[in-house]
């Protein structure tokens, strides 16, 4: 033990190679984006031919009363919210499905989730585009729909995106909460079973509660990830849907600044996200703690 | 490692069948994927698809390969994700044995410092990063992308693998100083090789978002197309009025590939790896 407390800048010199990338990279880019938003920053000022002002909260003030910006954040929040709870039903109801088949089709549908978790966004999308696809895709012709247009409606077009996202995040949850459900140890099952308890009750009462760390986990990874979809919206409704119908902040954010290069007005839009974000971490946090978790 | 719950044991049909039913549906869209890369141009633009392909072709690989120096992509997007992978597995492994081999000021402020760092919506940062990018110079350059997907993947990594460098024993650790190991080569040639197992499940996550990058890739690779990585050349085949669907697929199959392939190499681990970040 003597050797570590003599040593007291050994920690500090292998953690000095992360902290200057974060640093550089995570921190000073979070504080710019802060700085960007302050000011009236259009391809004008990009390029030099005027100064840049400061405006103070000039670009909140804008964002926060355009109707546009209100709906989209509407938008994303339903979208987000339907995302996760489609997410985690299917991966929960699949993980409790694996612990109770034989080993051939439990094999088959892992390898199956494995496929869609390692399919890139970018492919994922065009597949599904490619499956719905008004004319030559096999689920109109299975469904009898001719050639109706999946990515015309506001409401299908998101449909859409949804079925993507659940197939690609799916797996994630499946897999760790398989993996939590295996790590009960079957004695207290075994009890709960003598005991009398229904399937539903063993569920409810013994499983439920000591898989709770874990769903914790998987929830606030998945409010995470379908908070900030942007690849699947931006491929499968070209960039927002029609007349921006289905965008969401991220693309929204995207499409402010490199599109419209309102930098100042698209940063706004980052630095809200980042708040949100913060504030489901913040819960995460405090939920972890409570569980007595020990950093 | 077949454990008996009594769960298991009430096994009949149904549940089988449900999960071969879904395992299918699942795995449809990519078999779709692989059908129709392989299907030749007039029946992969027919209104009466089929399930299966009589006369497969590599028309679509051909086109996909022949136009765009889509090969060059591949190798962009390999170099891409390859420097990644390493890089933030060396940082990573150094970092994760910091905190978790060594008790010093402030190591829990870092560690929910890390966590935190997870959480932050990468995508957000695309503005700022573009300046910084440009000011480096780096704009239009592979390090543009490579870059900030380090740093971005260091947090998580940090935290998986800090599980990892914990499961090796102390008593190892001290054994090594005893017999005279100087510190480097502890790290080096005793725990290196013990974590590496941890650092190749690890690396599946840097690879992975490394590999996906679209939006990076499409902000900071802004004039010089030959820097390009796949997500931009695949969408080069997708024109939104009249997408070319057998290139579309042929490259998509292309893409999805090597992360399948590297999923399956290390789905073992990944899935204890899983187990070991929830639980610490």
């Amino acid at each position: 033990m003597n050797l570590r407390t003599d040593l007291r800048w050994t920690p500090w010199l292998y953690l000095a190679p992360a902290l200057i990338l974060l640093g550089g990279l995570l921190v000073y880019p979070i504080y710019q984006l802060g700085l960007i938003s302050f000011f009236h920053y259009t391809q004008a000022q990009v390029s030099g031919g005027e100064p840049t002002t400061f405006e103070g909260f000039g670009n909140y003030t804008e964002l926060f009363s355009d109707s546009e910006f209100w709906q989209v954040l509407l938008a994303t929040v339903l979208f987000a919210s339907a995302c996760v709870v489609s997410t985690l039903a299917v991966g929960c109801a699949l993980a409790v499905l694996l612990t109770r088949v034989r080993a051939v089709p439990r094999l088959a549908l892992m390898l199956a989730a494995l496929g869609a978790w390692a399919t890139p966004a970018v492919t994922g999308s065009t597949v599904w585009l490619f499956l719905f696809d008004p004319d030559f895709g096999p689920v109109n012709r299975v469904l009898g729909l001719g050639d109706h247009s999946w990515t015309y409606g506001r409401l299908s077009a998101f449909f859409l995106v949804l079925l993507e996202v659940v197939w690609c995040s799916f797996p994630f949850v499946m897999v760790t909460v398989y993996a939590g459900i295996r790590a009960v140890p079957s004695e207290v099952l075994e009890a709960a079973a003598l005991d009398g308890a229904s399937q539903w009750r063993i569920w409810r009462s013994v499983l439920a509660p000591m898989l709770r760390p874990i769903l914790t986990v998987v929830t606030i990874q998945s409010v995470i990830w379908d908070f900030k979809v942007f690849t699947q919206i931006y491929v499968m409704t070209n960039g927002g849907g029609i007349a921006g119908q289905n965008l969401v902040l991220n693309v929204y954010a995207y499409q402010q600044a490199f599109a419209s290069s309102q930098y100042g007005l698209g940063s706004a839009v980052g630095v809200v996200m980042l708040l949100i974000l913060l504030a489901v971490t913040l819960v995460y946090l405090r939920l972890l703690r409570r569980q007595g978790e020990e950093l | 490692m077949t454990r008996v719950n009594p769960v298991v044991l009430r096994t009949r049909w149904l549940p089988d069948a449900v999960a071969l039913v879904v395992a299918v549906v699942v795995a449809f869209p990519l078999y779709w994927m692989v059908l129709g890369a392989f299907k030749p141009a007039g029946e992969i633009e027919s209104s009466e698809p089929r399930p299966w392909t009589t006369s497969p072709s590599l028309d679509s690989f051909r086109r996909v390969f022949g136009q765009q120096d889509f090969g060059r992509y591949f190798v962009n997007s390999l170099v891409v994700a390859g420097s990644v992978v390493i890089v933030s597995a060396l940082v990573a492994f150094l970092a994760a044995t910091a905190v978790a081999r060594f008790r010093f000021r402030f190591r829990t402020t870092l560690l929910i410092m890390f966590l935190v760092a997870q959480m932050v919506p990468v995508e957000a940062l695309t503005i700022p990063l573009f300046f910084q990018m440009r000011d480096f110079g780096l704009l239009n350059t592979l390090g543009s992308l490579i870059l900030p997907h380090i740093a971005f993947s260091l947090p998580f990594a940090i935290w998986m693998l800090r599980g990892f460098v914990k499961g090796v024993p102390e008593a190892l650790e001290e054994a090594a100083y005893i017999d005279g190991a100087s510190r480097g080569r502890f790290l080096w040639q005793i725990l290196f090789p013990l974590v590496f197992p941890g650092l190749v499940a690890t690396s599946v996550f840097s690879f992975i978002s490394a590999w996906n990058d679209f939006l990076f890739a499409k902000s900071f690779i802004i004039s010089d197309t030959s820097r390009s990585t796949l997500p931009m050349a695949l969408l080069v085949f997708y024109k939104p009025d009249d997408p070319d669907w057998g290139g579309v697929m042929a490259a998509s199959t292309v893409m999805t590939i090597p992360v399948l392939v590297f999923f399956v190499l290390v789905q073992r681990r990944l899935v204890s790896g899983l187990g070991g970040a929830v639980k610490d």
